[in-house]
């Protein structure tokens, strides 16, 4: 074990946890967003309603997020449109191509995990918002998604998780990802097993922020459990 | 004089079970009014109906003499057209639950405050002085911030009063307020009944509590698989009952010291 290319390898490393810190952050907001409407349209009664989010999230969560990222990267460029059309400033970086993979990725799991928890705030503090007057939107607003959102906290908490080690995979799109940055050095020093366990150990310790995060928010907001 | 709540003829089917075979209600202002019978015999589908938690299927509501209206759909059952309407007669309408159904993501003052200001436009000043003026009226108003899941059952079914009461309801429906309490919880919030009663609000109230049904309201109605099967003052139908079923639904409750007095008053 040398642990003298560990320790150079550390600053590089860092800087490279940071792009993945920003992937997942970016991702994750976005995913977040997208989320919220697919799920309630998910739970929505119409079927013309709910049928595309459907297609959209078994899509999503029935591929790797591997071909989804090659099919955003390699795929979107075989198109002469996309090429001409203002998209590809953003399309042919591989930057915005994770981003997009992996907001898309991340926002199937999110709004089922949403819908789960929106369809588990109990019935009656849903007719409790209607007897006192409260429209369709008003209930939403007020009562229905802020109790889903405690509700999703810890599988949400977990799929952030999982969003943070499948960015591992932006590295096969030539980012200099925390792995990315890992694989470069190895090609350099020929000395794998220091680095993965090097980056591997920065993915420990991001996980554990995210997690402490988590807590501090769960601690905070009051009707988690009931 | 319009009576503050109107029934009439009300119907609800769920599938091929009738459980409500056209019921006629009225409540006059200051109104106290039991309703009371056995299991199944449609009472809760009765005061959800009139509030359209469960869509009737024939039948008119009128509150303070405005016709809730309803337009027929496909499945029979009656829908409204009028979603603004329906909030705005909710909102006359205080319902409590049997399962008081408070909201856990808030402080007992935001789940006061939360229909006075969302739904009636009321500033943030305001419905927080209404707010605490309730809540010193059901004896709460040391737990404005507490959350729901620290109090009893007992006070979190008077919270939930209070939260119905700052909506400054025309009618206020109970239905069976006190079922899902431990027997010395009960007190508490007939007490804060009994006390709205004495203040002159319109009440109607699905219960158990035949002593309090005696004491307490200005009619007892009887309902019977689905229909009124006796309605009176409460003196007549605790101590002189007509019907057969009502006498025989007042013996089940002999066991009960209290529905005996109830019933030997």
């Amino acid at each position: 074990m040398n642990w003298d290319v560990m320790w150079d390898s550390l600053p590089e490393l860092a800087e490279g946890a940071l792009l993945t810190i920003e992937l997942v952050a970016i991702s994750g907001v976005l995913g977040l967003a997208l989320a919220v409407p697919l799920a309630l349209a998910r739970v929505a009664r119409p079927l013309w309603l709910r049928a595309g989010p459907f297609a959209y999230i078994f899509v999503f969560r029935g591929t790797p997020l591997l071909i989804q990222i090659f099919l955003v990267y390699y795929g979107a460029s075989q198109f002469e449109t996309v090429r001409e059309s203002f998209l590809w400033p953003i399309l042919r970086e591989a930057y915005w191509c994770a981003i997009i993979a992996f907001t898309l990725n991340t926002a199937a799991y999110t709004a089922e995990i949403l819908r789960g928890a929106i369809q588990a705030v109990p019935e009656g503090e849903v007719e409790a918002a209607k007897a006192i007057g409260m429209g369709r939107w008003m209930r939403l607003r007020r009562v229905v998604l802020p109790r889903a959102f405690r509700i999703a906290l810890p599988a949400y908490s977990n799929e952030v998780i999982l969003m943070l080690k499948g960015s591992a995979l932006a590295s096969t799109i030539t980012l200099l990802d925390l792995t990315g940055v890992a694989r470069t050095l190895i090609a350099k020093t020929y000395m794998p097993i220091e680095l993965f366990l090097a980056a591997g150990l920065f993915y420990l310790l991001i996980t554990g922020i995210i997690l402490q995060g988590f807590r501090l928010v769960e601690k905070r907001v009051h009707g988690v459990g009931e | 004089m319009t009576a503050a709540l109107e029934v009439e003829g009300l119907h609800k089917r769920f599938g091929e079970l009738e459980v409500l075979k056209g019921v006629d209600l009225t409540a006059a202002s200051g109104d106290v009014i039991a309703v009371i019978g056995g299991s199944g015999s449609g009472k809760s589908t009765l005061l959800r109906c009139i509030n359209l938690l469960e869509l009737p299927n024939a039948g008119a509501i009128r509150v303070d003499g405005e016709e809730l209206r309803l337009t027929p759909q496909r499945d029979g059952s009656l829908y409204p057209e009028d979603r603004h309407q329906i909030t705005r007669l909710r909102a006359q309408l205080g319902f409590v639950f049997q399962n008081f159904n408070l909201w856990p993501h808030m402080p007992i003052i935001r789940n006061i405050t939360e229909g006075p200001i969302y739904v009636l436009g009321l500033s943030k000043e305001k419905a927080t002085a209404r707010a605490e003026d309730v809540l010193a009226k059901v004896g709460l108003a040391d737990k404005r911030d507490a959350w729901p899941n620290q109090l009893s059952g007992g006070q979190q079914q008077r919270a939930a009063i209070a939260r119905a009461l700052a909506m400054e309801p025309r009618v206020m429906l109970f239905d069976e307020p006190t079922s899902a309490l431990d027997p010395e919880l009960v007190g508490e919030v007939l007490g804060v009944m009994r006390n709205l009663a004495e203040e002159g609000r319109t009440m109607v109230i699905v219960t158990h509590e035949m002593r309090f049904a005696r004491d307490v309201c200005s009619e007892v109605v009887f309902l019977d698989s689905g229909q009124v099967e006796e309605r009176g003052a409460p003196g007549q139908v605790f101590t002189n009952p007509s019907s057969a079923r009502l006498r025989q639904f007042l013996s089940s409750y002999l066991e009960v010291p209290a529905a005996r007095d109830a019933a030997e008053a």
